[in-house]
């Protein structure tokens, strides 16, 4: 076992955000996690058993166990065919911008992923969803995608083995609710990206009604390591509970807003403080949503909060996509959560009445508010509608996302919205 | 069934069934949109909330969607739990904030269901000060209106249009809060069931745009309990008049017959009653006479001479037999032509002897293989066709049943299926709307499509006559073997008896389901009347055996050739004619007699599943129209009753047409059933300027309805609703307080009697008569009919939004050297027509279509050859 | 009608779902990056080369932001109005923009070369402002670095 890998993700990655190609993903030891897989007899239990070990959660920011969710899939002679594995690299929360270093800079880590998480569940047809404005990764992935034809880590017989499985790049017509798992498959289908019903569950029904898994980018770049390195290996890889590393990010009025693969755990105040090298000078710390637009906002008593899966939550928050968005003194909450609720708004995808109807409300309640046009009572409306965005209150998890940043911005800066009823403007305008 | 606690009372519910259906059947007041019994659960709107909780400890629970929610045993739910009402209202308030309030001024306003659901929840107070969104609406046609500011984005019409009617041209555009419903351009619905839009849409976005020409809110409408007369199948309607015009068709759910949608055809043709070209009063040699001079001089006729009487397949039982009675039996004549006659004679022998039974059109939807032979099934039997959509679902279906997706689930459903069908096979003379969804169609001449069948019905039983081999036919033969429920439709269209019996040897065969079409709404009722063949009538009177002639509601020109109908009319001495419209008859007859519609008579058609079904008279005219049978009543008759139990005792095996419905006699808590609304305003003030004093309403002799708004209040049986209403349920949603489940039969049963069933004892032996195989000829053409849901049938081409999308006549041909458009001299045995070709390129070579009943085609006698030629 | 390139194109991705209307999007946008937009004409034809009705094709079409259903200028201008780019300073920058192009967000400008549209978040938060022309992203804006991306593109 190589000894020291501490950023497996990231690191093949070159400065100059070069591509790594074929020959240089091979040289670095590339590809040897397919070969164990396929070729040195590993069976599709053995590589959901490995995982399950690994203790690999979803990096799309739900943090759902990701052998769990393989485990659904029914494999064997009967069951329905083909079987679909689909890489969600729709990355469109704002504030998140860790797939796209993923998949422009070494998009063979990704397809070798998929190869071994669709070995794992038989999967006969892949898909990787992009987004449509992520131009360079696609040029990349569509060269990396030939690549691993040509070498035969693709397409019919992988590496003379019984297992095949063909990849195909399809780019997106643009929507957030194309990440939203099922939306995702709908829009595959080339329909309007709306949620589906579950149950059933992808899974078991998915894409043109085939038992489907869907998983982020950062998810199935971890798989490859896992086979190489053993579950124990990455499990150690966290430093609490949950394991592996994790790109954290950060952006906003920092000193040095960036990305970095970091081990899951550590702290909110390490990424904010250490790697992100603080508050820009002149500016002060007000909060931030730790992973991307629909977490709920903290504050600086938390920062010592380990960011994983369930230290967040028992601050009340979520680690999302473990990018996070720092508020500062000098930016209006009002008018970021007004920002926010525009995106929720605008992307909501008109299927339920909690969302489509409330978040648009919302929106024009915060955009009068900035212009100072709020009124006594709009603080009312503005909980009432977020509680309209509660567990099960609506269909999918967009506008549930949206009460997460709205609910807490009312708590943690309530002073500022009252300022901005009682002083009829933005006092940061 | 299912124990489900709702506030801590206990129900059963249907296990298999969510929860908001439980609740709704129980009963229970619970507010929804996007749900709809025939199309499931979605769980969009949000709007059915209730708390679940884990069980009889847990007492703060969870929201959940009740649509959404299985009604599995031991389920605890509360409606009444505040946080959800709250919920509830709040869902309400979101619909409401773009909504124009604009109800004054709305169709929709009085019926409903988004204002029922508001008053429901208790929202009655905006909070939003924004400006509402505004759309750009749609001329959608002569049929549908388009008033999309009004919508709430529930999606019950694109669910409706296109995954239950198969609608291609409806759908959602855009997202958030801006979603648009509609078509990509303006233009006519191409649905043949647009018109449910009306019924599933629980605002006033899709209206009804025949209505809105003569508006009248719903409780100042004048309702009765109808059957739609626009084709065989008997739909079963409420019609709404008001002020003497009759302004527009609900659907009368029907659990067996219609469920909960009608055709276009059937909704919109009711504008006939209400033409310029009524005949209103009496006419005597073309001057308006009095009734009393009517009746004197048809009595005079009657007296003096021989009469003959010919009857009509789209005139009531009643008017039919009271013809048949005044003339006597031997000189009653089938209104239908003598093919006609032959072909549902054989139908009804067919049904007669079984084994195979007819199926209800609600029985279609559940079966699982379907053959089709001959018949253009969306434009002759129109609901049918729906009924067929769903049958293709049935085998697919069993897919979703394995993984135990609810069936409720639709969307869960529909992704598992995805756009699989199960068998349906379509043998037809030329391309039909149904092709879309068919596994496989073929593509022939009447004689080739029997010979399918024949080969079908041998392919599944050996001892079925022979005819070697014919493509698809073991293909056919294996799906039905294979399903569980197989259906074979035939009828008379292709005018065909090989066709019939082919069909008849395939139900045999393989014990499926024989489903007939009928041409007319009353076709069946008349054939099992029995008449002597109308050829007879022409000859009694060229014979010189008859000087008058009687003829009820047929206007014989669609019958017979038109010579041969001239010389008829010449060679009577005295003509009588019973119509609803001014026609070539009417003009050429002594006396024209005022024969009441549907809308102003009461009367018994029988369907084609057999099926005896009573309309009754919404209202009483002010001129002298009133039903035939009264204007040819007998001395000893009062009243409908009368008619019927007369008819009983001639005609034994229509007496159970008298089940049909209640009888005039019926009371409910010794009270009529009101034909208009409690709430029916101004009655009174109507007519203030002429007198205060309020006119005592009229009687009505002949059925259990009052011309009034007092009555018994609450739900008469099925075949007595004049209209959907319940204390909170003003829209026509109040059809869920009607059944005794929701989506199943109606409390009471549902109306109707069936008056053919298969007698097993007397087995039926195969039919042998194949035909050989179609040869075209060199230089003619084979004419066969073509259908058209607008335009084939009589009456409603004089409703004025049905006759802007009606054909006109024409020939339609496979290209060969003729051009689109191009005039051509069509000749055939029974005239010549000169008409405009349209290239069909799915008719077969040597085979040319006529639309049927298209005056001045439609007398001419077909199947018939040809030629065509070029006008130069 | 579609070109054979398209045609081509299209067929290409086809191949890839197993059913033939499931590649409307990518159809669309392959005849957007050859037309620069989804005209009715295109839409009518795509529909017809897919077998489906135009009103399905433009109720996916009107669904998604990626697709142009009204004419855009030569180049198509992307300025992210997300959270990260909001705060630092989004609003600036569009309103550079629009002075520069005398045209608001939405608008092209009298002389086709640009059109301006409105971006969600483009993943590139850490080198906020950021926007996209054509196939270009461009981050770190300030008025200086705008105006000299606009130079690039005629
Ligand atoms: C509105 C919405 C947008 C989402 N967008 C993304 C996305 O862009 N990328 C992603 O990986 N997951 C996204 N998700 C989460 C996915 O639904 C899904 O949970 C995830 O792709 C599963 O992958 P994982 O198990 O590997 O995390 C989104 C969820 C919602 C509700
Ligand atoms: S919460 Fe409802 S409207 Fe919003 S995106 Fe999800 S399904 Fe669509
Ligand atoms: S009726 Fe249940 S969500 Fe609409």
């Amino acid at each position: 076992m190589t000894p020291l890998i501490e950023k497996p993700l990231t690191k093949n990655m070159r400065p100059d955000g070069s591509v790594v190609d074929r020959k240089a993903y091979e040289q670095a030891g590339g590809y040897q996690a397919v070969r164990k897989v396929v070729q040195h007899g590993m069976t599709s239990n053995a590589v959901t058993d490995a995982v399950k070990d690994a203790n690999l959660r979803g990096r799309g920011g739900a943090g759902f166990p990701t052998a769990k969710k393989w485990s659904f899939v029914p494999l064997g002679k009967d069951a329905p065919s083909p079987t679909y594995l689909i890489c969600n690299a729709d990355e469109m929360e704002p504030g998140t911008f860790k797939d796209r270093l993923l998949l422009e800079r070494d998009p063979h880590q990704l397809i070798e992923g998929m190869i071994i998480s669709g070995f794992a569940i038989e999967a006969d047809v892949a898909y990787i969803f992009l987004r449509g404005e992520y131009v360079l990764a696609a040029e990349r992935l569509l060269r990396a995608i030939a690549e691993a034809y040509d070498a035969h880590y693709l397409g019919k017989n992988i590496l003379g083995s019984d297992y095949s499985l063909e990849l195909h790049l399809h780019l997106s017509g643009g929507r957030y609710m194309c990440g939203e798992e099922t939306g995702l498959l709908n829009a595959l289908e080339g329909k309007r990206a709306n949620p589906r019903s579950k149950p059933p569950f992808p899974p078991v029904v998915g894409l043109f009604g085939k038992p489907t898994v869907v998983n982020n980018v950062e998810t199935l770049c971890c798989v490859p390591h896992i086979i190489n390195h053993g579950a124990a290996w990455f499990r150690a890889l966290g430093r609490t509970q949950d394991a592996g590393t994790k790109l954290f990010g950060a952006s906003g009025k920092v000193k040095r807003p960036g990305l970095w693969e970091l081990p899951m755990g550590t702290t909110i105040r390490e990424i904010l403080e250490e790697h992100a090298g603080g508050m820009r000078d002149g500016v002060t710390f007000r909060g931030l949503l730790p992973g991307g637009a629909s977490t709920d906002f903290v504050t600086k008593e938390h920062l010592d909060t380990p960011m994983d899966y369930s230290a967040m939550a028992t601050i009340g928050s979520r680690m999302g996509t473990g990018t996070m968005i720092v508020l500062d003194d000098q930016t209006c909450p009002v008018g970021m959560t007004w920002n926010l609720m525009h995106f929720f708004a605008q992307e909501s995808c008109g299927w339920c009445t909690p969302c489509w109807s409330g978040l648009g409300w919302v929106e024009r309640i915060l955009k009068s508010m900035e212009e100072g046009q709020g009124k006594p009572g709009d603080l009312d409306k503005l909980t009432s509608q977020a509680n309209m965005w509660g567990p099960g209150a609506t269909f999918c998890a967009l506008a549930p996302g949206a009460a997460e940043p709205l609910h807490s911005a009312l708590k943690c800066f309530r002073d500022d919205f009252e300022r901005h009823i009682r002083e009829k403007r933005c006092p940061w305008r | 069934m299912a124990t489900v606690y709702v506030d801590g009372q206990s129900y059963q519910m249907n296990a298999d069934e969510n929860l908001l259906h439980g609740c709704l059947s129980a009963g229970l007041n619970l507010p929804y949109f996007c749900w709809h019994p025939a199309l499931g659960s979605v769980g969009a709107c949000r709007q059915c909330a209730v708390t679940q909780f884990k069980d009889e400890h847990d007492t703060h629970g969870k929201l959940v969607m009740a649509c959404m929610t299985p009604a599995a045993e031991g389920t605890r739910i509360a409606i009444q739990d505040p946080e959800t009402v709250a919920f509830r209202a709040a869902i309400i308030e979101g619909l409401m904030l773009n909504h124009p309030h604009d109800c004054p001024v709305c169709d929709e306003g009085g019926e409903c269901h988004l204002q029922d659901m508001t008053v429901m929840t208790g929202h009655d107070y905006r909070r939003y000060e924004f400006d509402k969104r505004t759309f750009h609406n749609q001329n959608l046609g002569p049929l549908v209106n388009h008033e999309m500011n009004r919508c709430i984005q529930c999606y019950r019409c694109v669910r409706y249009y296109r995954d239950y009617a198969g609608g291609r041209d409806l759908n959602a555009f855009a997202l958030r809060n801006t979603v648009f419903f509609g078509r990509q351009a303006d233009g006519v619905l191409e649905n043949e069931f647009s018109g449910n839009l009306v019924e599933v849409c629980p605002t006033g976005v899709f209206t009804d745009k025949t209505l809105k020409r003569h508006y009248t809110r719903k409780w100042d409408q004048q309702f009765a309990p109808s059957i739609c007369g626009q084709c065989g199948l008997g739909c079963n309607t409420d019609v709404g008049e008001h002020a003497g015009t009759v302004r527009r068709i609900l659907n009368r759910y029907n659990h067996d017959v219609n469920g909960y949608f009608l055709c276009d055809r059937g909704r919109f043709g009711y504008e006939f009653t209400n033409s310029p070209h009524r005949i209103r009063e009496p006419l005597l040699k073309g001057q308006m006479v009095s009734a009393d001079k009517a009746r004197r001089h048809l009595r005079d006729l009657l007296a003096s001479g021989t009469a003959i009487g010919i009857g009509s397949p789209r005139a009531s039982l009643e008017s039919n037999f009271a013809l048949r009675t005044l003339v006597g039996p031997n000189r009653f004549y089938s209104g239908m032509s003598d093919t006609d006659a032959k072909l549902v004679a054989l139908m009804i022998d067919v049904l007669r002897h079984g084994p195979m039974r007819t199926p209800t059109l609600h029985e279609v939807e559940a079966c699982d293989a379907v053959l089709v032979l001959g018949e253009d099934v969306t434009n002759v039997a129109p609901r049918l066709a729906l009924a067929l959509r769903q049958s293709v679902r049935q085998q697919p279906i069993e897919i979703a049943k394995t993984l135990k997706i609810p069936l409720w689930m639709d969307h869960g459903v529909r992704d598992a299926i995805q756009d699989k069908k199960g068998p349906l096979y379509i043998a037809t003379p030329y391309a039909t709307r149904l092709d879309e969804i068919a596994t496989a169609t073929f593509h022939a001449a009447p004689d080739d499509i029997a010979r399918l069948g024949f080969a079908v019905a041998h392919a599944l039983d050996p001892q079925a006559p022979s005819l070697g081999d014919v493509p698809l036919a073991s293909e056919i033969a294996r799906a039905l073997k294979h399903a569980k429920k197989p259906l074979v439709i035939a009828g008379p269209s292709c005018y065909s008896e090989a066709i019939i019996q082919a069909a008849a040897n395939v139900a045999m065969a393989v014990g499926a389901q024989l489903m007939v079409t009928a041409p007319e709404c009353n076709t069946m009722g008349t054939s099992l009347m029995g008449a002597n063949p109308l050829s007879a009538a022409f000859q009694a009177v060229k014979d010189g055996n008859a000087d008058t002639l009687i003829i009820l509601e047929n206007d014989l020109y669609r019958r017979a050739p038109r010579a041969d109908v001239d010389a008829l009319l010449n060679a009577t001495a005295h003509v009588i004619v019973l119509d609803h419209l001014v026609n070539s008859m009417s003009g050429k007859a002594e006396l024209v007699l005022p024969a009441g519609t549907f809308a102003e008579s009461d009367g018994t058609y029988i369907s084609s599943e057999g099926r005896a079904q009573r309309f009754f008279q919404v209202f009483v005219p002010s001129s002298d129209i009133q039903a035939s049978w009264r204007w040819l009543t007998q001395p000893s008759w009062h009243s409908l009753d009368d008619v019927l139990a007369a008819m009983a005792t001639a005609l034994p095996q229509l007496a159970r047409a008298r089940e049909a419905a209640p009888s005039a006699t019926f009371r409910m808590a010794g009270a009529k059933v009101p034909r208009s609304s409690h709430r029916a305003s101004g009655r009174t003030a109507v007519l203030a300027n002429i007198n205060v004093s309020e006119p005592k309403p009229p009687d009505d002799p002949d059925s259990p309805l009052s011309f009034s708004m007092e009555g018994a209040s609450n739900h008469p049986p099925g075949a007595l609703i004049p209209f959907m209403w319940s204390p909170g349920w003003n829209s026509i949603q109040a059809t869920n307080t009607y059944q005794k489940e929701i989506g199943g039969p109606l409390r009471g049963g549902d109306p109707g009697v069936r008056m053919v069933e298969p007698s097993p004892s007397n087995g039926q032996s195969y039919f042998s008569g194949i035909p050989s195989v179609f040869e075209p000829r060199e230089g003619e053409w084979l004419l066969v009919p073509m259908y058209y849901i607008f335009g084939s049938d009589e009456l409603s081409c004089s409703a004025p939004g049905i006759a802007e999308l009606a054909t006109t006549p024409h020939v339609a041909v496979n290209a060969g050297d003729l051009m689109d458009g191009e005039e051509v001299e069509v000749r055939c045995a029974d005239g010549m027509f000169r008409l405009p070709v349209r290239i069909r390129t799915d008719l077969p070579r040597g085979m040319a279509g006529l639309p049927a009943g298209v005056l001045p085609l439609a007398g001419c006698g077909l199947p018939a050859w040809s030629t065509i030629v070029r006008i130069t | 009608m579609l070109s054979p390139e398209e045609i081509s194109e299209i067929e290409a991705e086809a191949a890839h779902y197993p059913r033939r209307d499931a590649v409307c999007i990518d159809a669309m946008r392959i005849v957007q990056r050859h037309r620069g937009w989804v005209s009715d004409e295109s839409l009518h034809d795509i529909a017809a080369h897919l077998g489906m009705s135009v009103t399905d094709l433009d109720s996916v079409a009107t669904f998604y932001n990626l697709i142009f259903r009204r004419p855009v200028g030569r180049h198509v201008i992307m300025i992210c109005d997300s959270v990260s780019c909001w705060m630092m300073g989004y609003d600036r920058m569009r309103e550079h923009l629009g002075m520069r192009l005398g045209i608001g967000l939405g608008d092209t400008t009298s002389d086709n070369r640009f059109t301006l549209l409105p971006i969600v978040c483009l993943g590139c938060c850490d080198r906020a402002p950021a926007m996209m022309v054509d196939d270009d992203l461009h981050s770190g804006l300030d008025p200086q670095k705008i105006d000299r991306a606009l130079e690039t593109y005629t």
